[in-house]
Formats: structure tokens, C-alpha cells, sequence
């Protein structure tokens, strides 16, 4: 059940621009050759939505394109047989070498680490990147592993008895939203 | 007392753990015994999920940790290299521990021995057990006997789901496509449980399929794959989009199947000139190992058309793949 809907429209857009500005700040070369070597790289599916739009937003502010890649965390996941939803994969597809590579790490809910930490194995397990930083749209606190990130789009305090879920309308929500969702009873939906 | 609060303890976690099969997986087995049991979609499937782990295959890394702790048992009651190796491959590259169980085929055989030998493999604890047997229907008497999940990984003349599986995705690699293609098989169809199940997976996927071989090496009943049948090698390959090449036994001479494999050979070996009759972009298959200049032209096998070497590649990802949904559909103990 939807409880609240603190991000949706125009102000969702502008957090992805704020966000965009950020990433190509603390990158200056970006917008020189080095630019080559920064790749975004999605947590499939939210994840990867969510680089698509941050990439298209740096290429339009910066002028030039960045690489933009997504990541299956599917078979790195610590907790795969006691997960609800589907574990189907889908093929990680990252155009850029990387080894020695800048990798920006995309997701959009940051809540106990577990996913990045996943991540992060899939990553390396592809090369030895130079540097991973990590964006996320909503960081919504209860860390269980030592991971911050480096670009949050909005902090959200939340319960454990909430969740976020963020809609985008690559999925065919009919606008992007942030929600906040009050959790069933007993266990995830 | 203190039972009290395990079983209290063992009961939350229950509750906890998604049933499998449950997580909306589009395949609704627990055990591969068959392509013939297969859907379309659930052949869709598992060549989508084998895409995931090809991308793994090439990476710096070719491992990921998702079969920690899970034991797969790889038991081979007939000779084999490929097949074994691919699986144990694959299982490694999941992370599982992997066991190669093997005994002489010819001590032993199906009935009550291989009941003894499911319990001996059950009580050992295992996760995922992966069987080749010289019977019919051995993978299916094991899996009815396990509660684990069971991969056939070949029963007599029956039945080679992985093979098949790897064929199509081979195929499908290069076509970007199944529907549709006309696929032609040559050879000793009568013994090849590689060519009944891709004969079987083939229709499934409304694919058209021809198969080739003397009368003495097709299998009765040979409407219900639904192909057309020849005797006559170029006629069968005249425009098809892949020719699949089954190796031929040498002892199937000495049984009178044919007269020699030089006759063979003469009429059935596929050459260099044979493929200006199939259609341009025609690719060859051959499930190995091959016997050059028997059915199979040397320059033949080694030609740019021949992906012999990416069937086996796609093997390993292709096992992965299955270990890895048919973990998931398991009932994890």
C-alpha cells in the first residue's frame, strides 16, 4: 500500500540533473578524452534505468556521451534462495574494458548494502576498474555492510517496515515517482 | 527443551524460505530428463539463461559464487569425456563441489543396482546428481527414486536434453533465430539419443527438420519426430540452414547395419562439394567426436562453416544454465 510519494515529475527530473552536475564535477576531464574510461554502469533493472537517464542527461550538460553498461548481481546475491522475486537472469553488458576504467555504480534504492556488495564482486569479477564510486537516487539508511555512497539523489529516513519502490516509465508507470510502501504484515511482497 | 526451540527456530526459517518453483520461473520441472517434456517457452527459457552465463565464460573471472556449498554429483556408468568435463566445468564455474562418480558399464545394470546406487548417492547428501547410463530411462528410475533434482546426461539411445539444448543455442547463436530453419540430420539415427532430442525439441520450436541415413539406421516409429526422411545425402541437405553430422559407431558395421565404413563413407561422409547444395550461409554441427573422412571431410569439419568448436563451448554455458534453474526449482533439502 502506498503511503507516500515523496519524488514524482518535474522534481524527479531535476534530482537526476542535480545528480548529473555532481557526477561530471568531481569527473572535469569527463568532458576531455578521459571521459573514455568513466562508464555508468546500472544494477539491472531500476539500476539501469536510472544510468540510461543519468548518461543522457551528462552527454546533453557535458557534450560528449559517457558509456552507460548494466550488471546482473543475480548470482553474486548473498540471500538468492530466500528472495522472493524472479531470479532470471538477464546478460551484463558493459561496452568499456575494466580494467583501469571509472566506474560509477547505479542503483536507485540504497537500504542495507547487500546489493552493492554483490555488485561490487560482479564488477571485479569483469576486471580490475581503477576507481568504483556509487550514485543512488534514494538512500533510505539501515546500512548492514560499511557502503556509503558518493552521489544520493535523496535521503529518506524510512522503517524496516516500509519500503521504497521508485517507478520509471521505461516500465510503463505512467510517471516517475519515488513511493514510499507500507510492507504487508509478515514478510516482502 | 532445548529440541523445543530448534524446532521453533527450523520452522520460522521455513517459513521464511520461498517454496521453489514458487519464485515465477517459467519452467516447471525439477528434474531435465527430456527435451520432449519440454515447452517452447521453457526451451526459450533456459537459452536466455544460458546467454546470461556465455557472458560469464568470457570473462576475466569465469566463476561466480552462487553454488557455494552445494554438492553436484556427476555419475557416468558409460564412458565419456566431453560431456563429463563440460559438467564438471560448469558445475565448477558455479562454485559447487563437484563429485565424478563412475563405474564400468557393463557391471551393472538398471533394475536393482541402480536403486542401490540412488540410495548409496542420496545418503551421501547431494544437491544435484547428473547421470549417464547405457539404459533407457536410468535418469528417469533415478529421479524417481531422489528427491534431488536429476539431469539426464544421456540413457541408452533415449535421450540427451543437454546436448540438444547446446545444439539449439549454437544454432540460435548464429541465426538469431529457431523458428522456422531447416535443419537437416545425417547419420545413425536409429542409435543417437542426441538426434531424437532434437528431433523432438525441433518440432517443439516449429523448425523444420530432415533426417539421413541407410534404412538400417532409422528408428522405427520415425513419424512422431514429425521430418521428413532420406537415403539419398544430397537431396537431404538441398537448401537447409544446418546439417548436424552424427558420428558413426565402428562396431555398427561388424553388426551389418552396412556393409563397411568405406561403403559408409562413400555415400554418407559430408564433403566439401556437398555444401555448394545447402544454402549459402549453412553452418555444420556434430555433436563430437568426430570420425574424419567417416561421416565428416576433414576440411569439412575444419572450415569456417563447422561449429563444432562453439557447440562445445556453449556446452559448458548452456550446463550451467541448467544446474542453475534446476538448483532453484530443487527443493533445497
Amino acid at each position: 500500500m502506498e503511503i507516500a510519494r515523496p519524488l514524482a515529475g518535474e522534481p524527479f527530473e531535476r534530482t537526476i540533473s542535480r545528480m548529473a552536475h555532481e557526477i561530471i564535477e568531481a569527473h572535469e576531464d569527463c568532458t576531455h578524452e578521459a571521459c573514455t574510461k568513466v562508464v555508468l554502469v546500472g544494477i539491472r533493472r531500476r539500476g539501469s534505468h536510472l544510468a540510461h537517464r543519468l548518461a543522457r542527461r551528462i552527454a546533453a550538460i557535458a557534450g560528449t556521451p559517457v558509456a552507460v553498461g548494466t550488471l546482473d548481481i543475480t548470482l553474486y546475491r548473498d540471500d538468492l534462495r530466500r528472495r522472493a522475486d524472479s531470479p532470471e537472469l538477464v546478460r551484463t553488458e558493459i561496452p568499456i574494458d575494466m580494467n583501469g576504467a571509472v566506474v560509477i555504480l547505479v542503483d536507485d534504492v540504497l537500504y542495507t548494502g547487500r546489493s552493492v556488495r554483490a555488485a561490487l564482486e560482479g564488477l571485479i569479477a569483469l576486471g580490475r576498474p581503477a576507481r568504483i564510486e556509487l550514485a543512488v537516487l534514494v538512500d533510505r539508511g539501515h546500512r548492514e555492510l560499511p557502503i556509503r555512497a558518493d552521489y544520493v539523489g535523496k535521503n529518506l529516513p524510512t522503517t524496516p517496515a516500509e519500503t521504497i519502490r521508485v517507478r520509471f516509465t521505461e516500465d510503463g508507470e505512467t510517471e516517475d515517482a519515488v513511493c514510499v510502501l507500507a510492507l504487508p504484515a509478515e514478510g516482502e511482497a | 527443551m532445548g529440541d523445543e526451540v530448534m524446532v521453533t527456530q527450523e520452522e520460522k526459517m521455513a517459513s521464511t524460505i520461498e517454496p521453489h518453483g514458487a519464485k515465477g520461473l517459467p519452467f516447471a520441472h525439477t528434474d531435465l530428463l527430456d527435451t520432449a517434456e519440454l515447452t517452447g517457452a521453457e526451451i526459450s527459457f533456459l537459452l536466455d539463461q544460458s546467454e546470461a552465463f556465455f557472458e560469464i565464460n568470457k570473462r576475466q573471472v569465469k566463476k561466480v559464487p552462487t553454488l557455494r556449498g552445494v554438492t553436484i554429483m556427476d555419475c557416468f556408468f558409460e564412458p565419456s569425456t566431453r560431456t563429463r568435463s563440460s559438467f564438471e566445468l560448469a558445475g565448477k564455474r558455479l562454485s559447487a563441489d563437484v563429485i565424478n562418480f563412475s563405474a564400468a558399464g557393463s557391471s551393472l545394470k538398471k533394475g536393482e543396482s541402480l536403486r542401490d546406487t540412488a540410495r548409496t548417492l542420496a545418503a551421501m547428501g547431494t544437491d544435484l546428481i547428473v547421470v549417464r547410463h547405457p539404459a533407457a530411462g536410468a535418469a528417469a528410475s533415478l529421479a524417481e527414486e531422489l528427491a534431488v533434482p536429476v539431469i539426464n546426461a544421456g540413457d541408452g539411445c533415449h535421450a540427451h536434453p543437454t546436448q540438444a539444448l547446446l545444439d539449439l543455442f549454437t544454432l540460435r547463436r548464429a541465426f538469431g533465430r529457431l523458428e522456422g530453419l531447416k535443419v537437416a540430420i545425417i547419420g545413425d539415427i536409429a542409435h543417437s539419443r542426441v538426434a531424437r532430442s532434437n528431433l523432438l525439441a525441433m518440432r517443439t520450436l516449429g523448425m523444420e527438420t530432415r533426417i539421413c541415413a541407410p534404412p538400417t539406421l532409422l528408428p522405427a516409429a520415425v513419424e512422431r519426430y514429425g521430418c521428413s526422411v532420406f537415403h539419398h545425402l544430397p537431396s537431404a541437405i538441398a537448401g537447409v540452414d544446418a546439417i548436424m553430422m552424427l558420428r558413426i559407431q565402428r562396431e555398427r558395421a561388424s553388426s551389418g547395419a552396412f556393409p563397411s565404413l568405406r561403403e559408409y563413407a562413400r555415400n554418407y561422409c559430408l564433403t566439401r562439394a556437398h555444401l555448394a547444395l545447402a544454402a549459402p550461409h549453412c553452418v555444420i554441427l556434430h555433436p563430437g567426436p568426430i570420425n574424419r573422412g567417416v561421416e565428416i571431410a576433414s576440411d569439412v569439419a575444419d572450415s569456417p562453416r563447422s561449429l563444432i568448436l562453439d557447440q562445445v563451448t556453449a556446452g559448458v554455458a548452456v550446463r550451467m544454465a541448467i544446474l542453475y534453474v534446476l538448483w532453484q526449482q530443487g527443493s533445497g533439502q
